[in-house]
Parts: C-alpha cells; structure tokens; sequence
C-alpha cells in the first residue's frame, strides 16, 4: 500500500505542475497507476467489487482534482471502474448461470459474452468494449437495462459471493480478471494510433488535399498509413499559433516523402476551398459529439463548413469523455502562459502597473483550447471505426457504466 | 560531529569523482534557500511573520520558490531561516514539502545571522553543498528551466575554473521618469560582454542626479567589446560553484550579495573569478523585494505570467480555485451577494463572504474574510480572516490577517495594516501609513542590513498591546502610544508608524500604490530641466576634457586624443584659413590667428605648415573645376615638359592652375612656418598623405605640384631630396609618389650637381 501511496503521489505531482502532456501519455500512466492500485488493494471477503471501486475511486479523485483540464484522466478512471463492474457481472452472471442456465439464455448476446467470459473473462471483455459490428436495435436495447443493473449486481454481489462456496478462488478471479482487463486496456490506448491508421485508405483517395492543425500524433500515423498504401496526396498544415506544432508535423511529414504545405492560421479560410478533407486531432471528445482541441480549431471548422469541407476528428477512444460539456470555453480550457505569445522584456513597460491606475491596460490571453460544437462535426474517427457525431452518446454507453460518470461528486459528498 | 566528518568525508569522495565529467552531470543538483532577505522593507509585517511565509496570491511566498525549485530537478534543498525560523520550520513541517520523493528539503537555523554573507558562511562550514548550487532568496517566483542555464554554466566552468557563478537576468524596462524597474527597484546598469556574457560591471545605486556612471577605463581597454544595459533586471537567481562559499568565507567582509560579493568579484581582479549572466527570454522570473514588488509580481501571477505556478493549479496544496471570464479566480464555498460586483483580475479565497453592492476589482482576498456591503476594494490586497465592515473604502492597501475594519473607515493609497489591528469608525488612516499592534522601534538602524539581528528568536521584543487600548508600557517612548492611538479613531488598535526621517519623499517609490499621476508630471518636468542641464553640461565638459588630456599626451593611452587634438587642430586652421579667403584677410592677420591656434593646442611649426597646406589644398579642390585626370592621359609623361622648363604652358588642368593660383597668393603665409627643412619635408608628406587619402585628386598632379611649390621657393631643393631618399627604403605602395617624381627629382640632382 505505502508503495502505491508514492506511486500516486508522484503521478498528482506531475499532473499538477503540468508535467505530463498529450493525452494519450496520460491515459497510459493513468490506467498503469490504477493497475498497480488496484493488485497492491487487499481484497475483503465480502463485496470485492464494492472494495475494488472504492479505493479506484479514492485514487481517481484525486487525480481528476490534480488537472480538471486533462479529461483523460477521468476517462482511464471511469473505464476502469466500468472494467470492475463488468468483470464482476460476468462472474456473477456465470455463477448465477452455473446453478441456473436457463436465467442465462435468457438473452443470446449475454448469453454468448458470459458463456466465454467463463473461459476468458478478460478476452471477451475487451472484445465486447471493442465492438466493430454497428450495433443493432437489440444491442441498443439490451445494453442499457444491463448498465443500469451493474450497481445492482455489484452491491448484491457480496450476497451471492457469500452463498457460493468457493470464494476464495473467485475473489482471486476477479482481481485477475480485472488487471487483465486493464493490461487489455492499456494495450488499447498504446495501440490507438495504429487501429486509427489502419482506416486510413478508406478516408485519403488519390490526388487530395488534405487540412490540418497543429500537431497530433494520431494525425501524423493516419496521414502515413496513407502515403504507405500508395496513397499520393498533399497536405497543408497550420501552423498551430502560439505553440506552431504544425512546423514539428510538417517536418516530420517532409521526412517521409509527403508533399506539404505550412500556412499560417489565419491563411487556413483561403487556402480551404482547395481542400478535400479536414483531418484533425482532439484533446478530447465529449458526450454530445463536441470536441475540444487545440486552439483555433473553431475557426477552421467554420471554415469547412463554410466550404463544405469534411471536418474529420480522429480520436483514440481513451479521449471519449462521458461527461457533457458546460462552458467548456472557460471550464475545460487551460489559460497558458503569455510568454507564448509575447516577449516579456518587450512589453515589460507596457505592463508597468506602478503607475496609472494600477491595473494593468495590457492583458495577455492564451487559452490552450477551442471548444468546436458537433454540428461542425462531419465524422470521427476512433479506434473502432467512423461514427457520427450524434453517435457518441452511444458509443460512451459502451465504455463507461452509468453509474460512474457522476461518481466524483457522489464520493465527495461520501466523504 | 561525527557524523559530520563522515559526511565531509563522504564530500571529499563526491567532488573526487565527481572529477568525471559524466559523473558531474549526475550530481544531484543542490540550492540554498535563504528564508531571509536581511532587509527592514516590509516592516512591521516582517516584525510578526518572516517575509517568505507572507502570502503571495493567497499562497506562502516560500512555496513559488520551493514548487520551481523542485520543477527545476533541484534534488536537495537547504532552507537558511534566520528570523523567525520557528514559524518556517514550523510550517515547512507542516507543508507537504519534507514528504516529497526525490525532493529533500533540510533545514539549517541560525539566530545570529545578520547577512547573507554570514548565512552562506555558516554553510559553508557545516559543508553540506558538493557540487554546483542554486543560491536564491525564498521570496523569487519564477518558472525558469534551469537546464541550458546550468549546462553553460558547467561547460564553462570547465573550461575556465575561475567562472564561478552564472546569474540570471531578464530583460525589462525601467521607467524613464521615476528611474526605477516596475518592480520598485532601482535602475540597474550593468556591462556585459556580448560574446562570453561576461560580467563585467553591475550599479544598482547609481547616483541619476548627475545622469552619468563611471566605468573602469580598463574595462573598455581590455575588452573588444561591451555592451552597457539598463534595461535588464536581476532575478537573483545566481548558479553558483562551490568555490563561492569558500570566497565568502575568505573575505569575511563580505555581507550582501551583489553589493559585496559580486561588486567586489568585479572589482578584484587578483583572482581573477569571472561571473557570467544568462539572459532569460519567455519564462518569468522576480524577486519580490518591497511594497512595489510585492504588487506586481501578484498582478503577473494573476495574469498568468508564472504558469503553472497561478491560482487554479494546485503546485503546493493550495486550495482548489477555479478560473473564470476576465481573470477571475474564485475558491470554492463563497458566499457572495448578487449584487456584489467583483471585477477583472481578482482572486477571492476559500470561504470568503462579500456583501452586497460591494465592488472589488483587481485586488487578492484571501481565505475566510468577511467583506461588509458598499464596500469599495480596489488594487488591494488582504489576506486572511480579514473583517471589513460596511462602508469601508480600500484602494491600493496591504491588510494582514485578523485586522478588524470598523463601519466606513478608509485606507488612502499605500497604506499597510499589519496583523490584527484594528480601524476605528469612519477613520481615514493617512496615504502611506504603516500600522502595527507593535510599536516602531525607536532606534533607526541607519543600514537596512541589521535587520533582524534584534528579534532574532523569533519572538518579538517590542511591547505590543493586545486588545486594550490605553495599556502603555515604560518603554513607550513619548511620541507613540498616547500620541497615536487617537489616531485610529474610536475603538481602533494600533500604533500607526512614522514614517522615517527623509523617507516621505521616498516612500511612493516602493509603495503597494501606483505612483500618483501628479508627482509622475512633478518628476518628468523635473526631467527635462535634468537633461537641459545635462546636455549644457556635456558640451561644456568636452572642451575642457579635452585640453586636459592635451597636456598629458604622452602616455599609449592618450596617443588618441592627441590624434584627436590634430585633428581638430587641422579643422581650426582650415576654419580660420577659409574665413581669410573669404573676407580678404592679410595674410600677416592670418598668420597671427593660426599662431595663436598653435599655441592654444600646443602644436609645432611643422604640424602648422602641413594644416595650412592642407587647408590651401583643399580649397584648392572646392574650386570649381573640370575633371584633372582626363587632362592626364593628354599628357603621358609629364615630366618631359618638367624638362623644357616651362611649366606655365603645362597647367592645362583647372586643378592645377587653382592650385597654381592659391600658392601664389599665399606662400607667404605657409613660408612663415617653413622654418627649416624639417617643415618642408613634412609638407611633402603631409602632400603624400592627402593624395592617398582625403583628396585623391592630387595624385596623378603630385610631381606638378611639388615642381610648382620647388618653383615659388617654398620647397627647398634639399627637402625633395631628402624626402626622396627617406622614401628610398619604404615599401612599394610608399614609394609611388616618388616614382611619379623620378624624373624631377632625378633632374633635381642633375642641377644641384652642375652647381657644384
């Protein structure tokens, strides 16, 4: 335990000095923090679920609070505690189902999960967080009874574990199953960028031009995965002010033979008639299909819609946030240093607050991040495929319980 | 002592291997933290609570430093706390800061310490610092990367033992008017050089009423190249070898910093160590040394300057604020009117409730106050369980913990309430007052440097009154208790300080309030008269100088104003010559004038035949006249009618002929200075010295010429002769003029020997 405590503490200090940048590094050691906590957590003889999400919690809690701004970081908390429950539905479902199969068949889609999930509870898991298949009516219905039943089952689990005799092997299963689980997880998130890329020739045709902003590492793969499969296209690259990421991507664009183009941010409306296609990276992805990504992202999706212009996100699914946003202009973004954007010494008599009124006439805002709506939205792209921006909301159901998604503020009120 | 033996011995290991260069990368890296500036700035606050627990935007000062150090890959701190060093220690034990991993912070106490040159002394001697150290003031906020800094500063050392320290500046204007940094400090001169970064000269008490500085002539003389800046602040961040405690200890009249260390560092050059600077571009970096500092630094950490080190990031356990529109900060559990107004670039702290119609703008509320209605908070900064009653009016104010602000008081600009007092009703406390529950003591120490060598032991020993109000103590001396208490109106506690003698003037230089726009106008007027009189007296301060250096043109050094001298000289006779051909002078009139030139810049006879004849031959070309080479090429070789000996034929060019003409009308002004034939010789090098140089238009006449001058008796055959055979062993570029003469000169000798 007091190995976790340093390990946690040390995580909520780089996440509060901002230490940690991109998401996708911060989804990892996030999952890779709670995987720890969750094998160094003593599990009790009753309700193991119920003690497994309380010290995830604990620990989640704390690091949403380090950095409200990196949602990430919820998310991998969220996803784990969902990967608890489900965990411990199957096993219940498996248990229940080993005394009376005929409550199993009950449903052919559980049926076919819990069945494997017997053999490989961690396997079918991940298989069934990942599903390719376009969800059919049955899936929609069934999901959502089955979500809102998990507290259910999780709090009833203790009482069904305590009638079955072999507890103790259970008890092991279900940690097990759980950190194989999120072993699964983290593979997921390392692997996002190539999952995304590999959908990347069904999107880039011959002889187009391609957009984008800044720089993203999702969007570098994508864009190469394109040029590998013969693809030959142009690409123009935005700058990026204040950070100007996109020179970093446009050399590393050149440096594989791409032809690229470096505009400016404020070029991006004239250039966008002669575009095919927006592809652009998020920081994240909220539930109602709005994006936040790096700033300046707004305006080049007014421009494509503008154009009619494809406005594509490509988001790994560790970027899917279950919340909906609430001024995310103010409240999810991160107001930087103006050194970005000016010289200090230059402008240091301009912010000579001893004399005058003493406020200063000079205020300097850098926002790290845009807020683009969904209806600019065209389609994103994450690692199980294309949807509409209308979609998310499901495909949130099918990472995140419902029960979780308020669960900070159930917890503090707890405590 | 035991274990300190082992642990010096263990340092001796260290720097052994340390001799590696990988190894030396390796070192943890290590800082001195002072938690004490030595200095009476921030009395009476600093009476109470030492300066670094003061809270900067509702956050103890000492953790911006403590939270970069670590951002920083500072691995282990020592915290140097002197006054007070109860209450840091305390609170350090207290704060997260001793449970950090990879982070050691240590403490080292001392009572009697009165400088930091005694501090970095006692260091030294408990030798705990191995390798290069971070030295910085426990009151410095930055967010600086130290890499490049500490790489330069170990690819320096390396190559140069002697570059012992490496300081970090940054650039910023100081105010033209007021003559001081925005940061209430004074303008700071100091000499770089552009290429090492060297420092090489460092003012930060220039005298401005004169307008000028004195720098080492040296200083300009052995270095190639020295840029001077006033617009660069000093962080006092300094990265420092270890050498440097050793030399505090060697001179151990060393006290403060830079006025000791690194001006004597400058000024010493028997040892020869350097100091380098390291210019800082986009991070920030400040130290907060008075009032003014405190102000601004407070205002860029709202404005997001010191990113991540603001409100809304949670860099030492502060509580948890949110930012809003316009640079608002608010904690959480606020209770705040609906009609309350709160303003742009205003935290509020936890807990704080505000009243109705209550405007606050740009201004820090700290933790659990509670703020009345119709009360006005401007530019102000109060920390925590502050009560302001309705009514009350703050503007540009600095209000400690626990003060109690009866109904309608008012605090003018500047005004600083220390802890716990207490204003009566609708009392106005006067602009720029300090008010304290202790009373000010009544010795002044004339040098701000003894600052807390009296209350060391953290406790105070000037009696204060607690709660009562008429409680007096013997010590009270006659103008405090009962001359001040009435001043804080009905129900108010509290001694209101005099401002000290001569420190009224200065006291809005390093106040929390603005400077007021009249005395900016006062100041700027003032100014102007300043620099009339400046620039009267540089003019003034040129002629003078330069007949001084005139009298000592001997040495090396002065070979160039003495050079200079010439050259003037040259331009007063050529003046004076001019003015003679234009108003028609007599030529014994001109010859006066130039003689008294002649002695004015002490000059010979020689060098006045060479400025007469230069001035002749340049009036000679301002003469209109047609091109002389074109005329030239006519005449291929020139001296075949030098020859025939009928040379008035031969002045076909213009040129030639205005030359002609004004030697004539003047030989005898320039055969007054041809005394012997030394004159003469010079001439003709002075000729050969304009033809190459300011008046290339002689050159193809040069052997014309000198026949013209051999022919009005002004050249003596002798002088060409001799001035030909010194040329005789000069190098060829020298030698053209004589070339060009040859057959003159050669028809010269001919003659001369058909004499004999």
């Amino acid at each position: 335990m007091p190995d976790t405590q340093v390990l946690v503490n040390d995580f909520l200090n780089k996440l509060k000095k901002r230490k940690i940048e991109g998401s996708q590094a911060t989804a990892r050691q996030t999952a890779e923090l709670l995987r720890s906590v969750i094998s160094q957590q003593r599990v009790p003889y009753t309700n193991q679920a119920g003690a497994l999400i309380d010290a995830v919690k604990a620990v989640g809690e704390q690091l949403i609070a380090a950095n409200p701004v990196e949602l990430a970081v919820g998310n991998i908390v969220r996803r784990v505690l969902h990967i608890i429950r489900e965990e411990d539905l199957s096993l219940t479902t498996a248990a229940i189902g080993g005394l009376n199969l005929s409550a199993v068949s009950d449903d052919e889609n559980d049926d076919d999960r819990d069945g494997d999930s017997t053999l490989s509870a961690a396997a079918v898991a991940a298989a069934a967080r990942s599903t390719l298949r376009p969800p059919s009516l049955q899936t929609l219905l069934e999901d959502t009874p089955v979500s809102a039943a998990v507290p259910q089952t999780s709090s009833s689990g203790g009482d069904s574990e305590g009638k079955t005799a072999d507890k103790s092997s259970r008890s092991r299963k279900l940690k097990h199953d759980v950190i194989e689980a999120v072993n699964e997880l983290i593979q997921d998130i390392v692997t996002c960028h190539e999952q995304i890329a590999e959908q990347a020739v069904e999107h880039i045709h011959q002889n187009e031009v391609i957009l984008t902003l800044g720089s993203s590492r999702t969007v570098l793969e994508f864009l190469f995965a394109a040029k590998e499969k013969k693809r030959s296209f142009r690409v123009f690259v935005a700058e990026g002010a204040p950070r100007y990421q996109g020179h970093l991507l446009a050399k590393e664009l050149v440096a594989r033979g791409l032809q690229t183009t470096l505009i400016t941010d404020s070029a991006v409306f004239a250039m966008i008639s002669r575009v095919n296609m927006v592809i652009v990276g998020a920081h994240a992805v909220m539930a109602n299909g709005g994006v936040i990504a790096p700033v300046g992202m707004n305006l080049v999706a007014l421009a494509a819609q503008k154009h009619a212009v494809p406005f594509v996100v490509l988001a790994g699914s560790h970027k899917l946030c279950p919340l909906y946003p609430h001024n995310p202009e103010v409240l999810l973004n991160e107001l930087r240093s103006p050194s970005e954007l000016l010289d200090f010494g230059e402008f240091s008599d301009c912010m000579d607050f001893g004399s005058g009124s003493g406020s200063p006439l000079l205020h300097v805002v850098n926002p790290a991040f845009d807020y683009v709506p969904p209806k600019l939205v065209s389609l994103f792209i994450t690692d199980t495929g294309g949807h509409n921006p209308s979609y998310m909301y499901r495909l949130i159901a099918d990472y995140y319980s419902a029960d979780d998604l308020v669960v900070q503020r159930r917890a503090t009120a707890g405590n | 002592m035991g274990a300190q033996k082992k642990r010096a011995a263990a340092a001796a290991a260290a720097a052994r291997v340390s001799e590696d260069p990988d190894d030396l990368a390796r070192q943890p890296l290590q800082a001195i933290l002072l938690a004490d500036s030595f200095t009476t700035k921030f009395r009476p606050i600093t009476l109470e609570r030492p300066k670094v627990l003061l809270p900067l935007v509702n956050v103890p000062m000492i953790n911006y430093t403590l939270a970069w150090l670590e951002a920083a890959g500072v691995a282990e701190v020592f915290v140097f706390c002197c006054a007070h060093s109860k209450q840091v220690i305390d609170y350090l034990e207290n704060s997260e800061w001793f449970s950090q991993p990879n982070f050691t912070v240590k403490t080292i106490e001392s009572h009697n310490i009165i400088s930091a040159g005694d501090a970095l002394r006692l260091i030294y001697e408990q030798n705990v610092i191995h390798g290069d150290f971070v030295l910085i003031s426990g009151d410095t906020v930055s967010n600086m990367s130290l890499t490049q800094a500490l790489q330069e500063h170990k690819e320096r050392k390396k190559k140069d033992n002697n570059a012992v320290m490496t300081m970090i500046i940054k650039k910023s204007k100081p105010s033209p008017i007021t003559r001081q940094s925005r940061l209430g400090t004074d303008e700071l001169f100091m000499a770089i050089d552009p290429n090492t970064k060297q420092l090489l000269y460092y003012e930060d008490k220039a005298d401005h009423s004169k307008g000028t500085i004195c720098l080492d002539k040296m200083l300009l003389a052995e270095n190639p190249s020295i840029s001077l800046h006033n617009d660069k602040q000093d962080c006092y961040i300094d990265i420092c070898s270890p050498e440097v405690l050793s030399l505090f200890t060697d001179n151990f009249d060393y006290q403060h910093l830079r006025r000791h260390f690194v001006k004597g560092l400058l000024l010493d050059d028997i040892m020869g160590y350097k100091i380098f600077t390291h210019e800082i571009h986009s991070s920030y970096a400040a130290r907060i040394d008075n009032y003014r500092s405190y102000d601004i630094v407070s205002k860029d950490i709202i404005q997001r300057w010191t990113y991540p080190y603001v409100p809304d990031v949670k860099f030492c356990g502060n509580r948890a604020t949110k930012l809003e529109r316009r640079g608002m900060y608010r904690a959480l559990e606020i209770e705040q009117s609906r009609s309350a107004q709160v303003g742009s670039f205003t935290v509020i702290g936890y807990g704080t409730k505000i009243g109705s119609n209550s405007k606050i703008s740009d201004s820090v509320i700290g933790e659990g106050c509670t703020i009345g209605s119709n009360v006005l908070i401007e530019g102000s900064y109060i920390w925590d369980n502050v009560i302001i009653e309705d009514g009350c009016e703050l503007r540009h104010v600095i209000v400690c913990d626990g003060v109690i602000m009866k109904a309608g008081a008012v605090l003018k600009p500047g005004v600083v309430l220390s802890f716990k007092v207490v204003i009566g009703e609708r009392f106005v406390v006067p602009a720029y007052s300090k008010v304290s529950l202790l009373q000010q003591p009544t010795v002044h120490d004339s040098d701000e440097e003894l600052e807390y060598a009296d209350n060391s032991s953290g406790t105070v020993e000037f009696s204060s009154i607690q709660g009562t109000a008429d409680q007096s103590n013997g010590e009270m001396t006659s103008e405090s208790s009962e001359a001040h208490k009435p001043k804080l109106g009905t129900g108010g506690v509290g001694y209101i300080w005099s401002i000290c003698e001569g420190g009224q003037e200065e006291e809005w230089r390093h106040s929390v309030a603005p400077i007021p726009e009249d005395k900016l106008t006062e100041l700027s007027e003032a100014m102007d008269d300043d620099q009339e009189l400046v620039t009267q007296d540089r003019t003034a301060l040129s002629t003078s100088g330069e007949l001084i250096s005139d009298s000592n043109a001997s040495e090396g050094d002065d070979n160039e104003d003495s050079k200079d001298d010439s050259v003037y000289f040259e331009k007063e006779v050529e003046a004076t010559f001019l003015r003679a051909v234009e108003e028609n002078v007599k030529v014994d009139h001109v010859i006066l004038e130039v003689n008294s030139l002649r002695l004015s810049y002490n000059m010979t006879s020689a060098d006045c035949a060479g400025a007469v004849f230069y001035s002749m031959m340049k009036l000679a070309i301002k003469t209109p006249h047609s091109s002389a080479i074109g005329l030239l090429t006519l005449y291929p070789s020139p001296f075949s009618m030098v020859a025939s000996n009928a040379y008035p034929i031969y002045l076909s060019g213009e040129l030639q002929q205005n030359t002609a003409n004004i030697i004539t009308t003047w030989q005898k002004l320039l055969k007054s200075y041809l005394l012997e034939i030394d004159e003469e010789i010079e001439i003709i090098l002075k000729f050969e010295e304009m033809c190459l140089e300011s008046a290339k238009e002689f050159s193809p006449l040069f052997a014309r010429i000198l026949h013209i001058l051999y022919d009005k008796d002004i050249l003596q055959e002798d002088a060409i002769l001799r001035w030909a055979d010194e040329k005789e062993g000069a190098d060829e570029s020298d030698k053209v003029f004589v070339r060009q003469s040859e057959k003159f000169i050669q028809w010269l000798r001919e003659a001369s020997e058909e004499e004999d």
